[in-house]
């Protein structure tokens, strides 16, 4: 069921095998680049930080959320989405440097710095005029 | 002869057939909710669910700053919400991607049962807003006792 916030998750190169039941999305993320970093914004409502897992391995950042299931035995009159856990998985490339990347969370949305290394930050030429 | 005469109260019953279906699908379903998801109407998404007492509402608006956020009851009976989700500030960079979205939304929903707007809380947290919405003394189931004889 997709929504304006996350999508289902597909089984597509980044399968998700999972032990137990339930349902994954992939939290919506915009990806936007300065010249000092990689800055990704993901939309992850209903995460604290203790239920954030953030791992970076072999060139892979995987972004993995759990969610508190609801309690049983409620009466849902309507129900427009659903609730899961989240997961996704992006490649970084050489140009990242990785023993800086920071992540913080707030109000449900997910930031991640990824900044560049020096030698991919791009560097003005100065001309000199004589 | 018999082949050709059609029978008065067969047309009838069709007629009334008609009539039903026409009555079903104009007057059951409310189309504020359980519209198509990731429409225009249907942001946010909700997850309504009845309590003995109360009425509950919970929502996705991750990234929503509170004072963009407008929410009404009006009458005891509809709920009205309204606001903008801003996009993240982003001046001078290239976009790679963008699937978040953002913008304005207004939508307008039906209760299905009565609420005390006095009473109704609201509270946001990890983008999560979740409404708490007392119903009105009325509404609340009342037990009946079986008196024996």
């Amino acid at each position: 069921m997709s929504s304006i916030v996350k999508q289902p998750s597909h089984t597509d190169g980044a399968a998700v095998e999972r032990t137990q039941g339930g349902v994954v999305f992939q939290p919506r993320i915009d990806i936007v680049e300065t010249a000092d970093e990689l800055t990704l914004c993901g939309d992850l409502p209903g995460v604290t930080s203790e239920n954030l897992d953030i791992k970076f391995e072999n060139r892979e950042l995987v972004i993995q959320a759990k969610i508190d299931p609801a309690p049983d035995g409620r009466k849902l009159l309507v129900r427009e989405y659903e609730v899961g856990d989240y997961y996704r998985v992006f490649t970084i490339g050489e140009e990242i440097d990785t023993d800086k990347i920071s992540a913080e969370l707030h109000d449900g949305v997910l930031v991640l710095h990824l900044p560049k290394n020096e030698a991919a930050k791009p560097k003005r030429i100065e001309v000199k005029t004589g | 002869m018999f082949a050709r005469w059609q029978p008065f109260f067969d047309r009838q019953a069709e007629m009334n057939r008609l009539h039903q279906e026409m009555n079903r699908l104009f007057g059951r379903f409310d189309p504020a909710w359980n519209v198509r998801p990731g429409s225009i109407e249907s942001f946010p998404a909700f997850n309504l669910w009845e309590e003995d007492d109360r009425l509950c509402a919970e929502a996705e608006l991750p990234g929503m700053d509170v004072s963009d956020l407008e929410i009404y009851v009006n009458g005891g009976n509809q709920l009205s919400i309204r606001g903008e989700r801003k996009q993240t500030q982003c001046d001078s960079g290239t976009w790679h991607r963008q699937e978040r979205g953002h913008g304005k939304f207004a939508r307008l929903l039906d209760l299905p049962v009565e609420v005390d707007p006095e009473k109704v809380e609201a509270s946001f947290q990890q983008g999560v807003l979740t409404l708490k919405m007392p119903k009105r003394e009325e509404a609340k189931p009342r037990r009946i006792q079986v008196k024996s004889a």
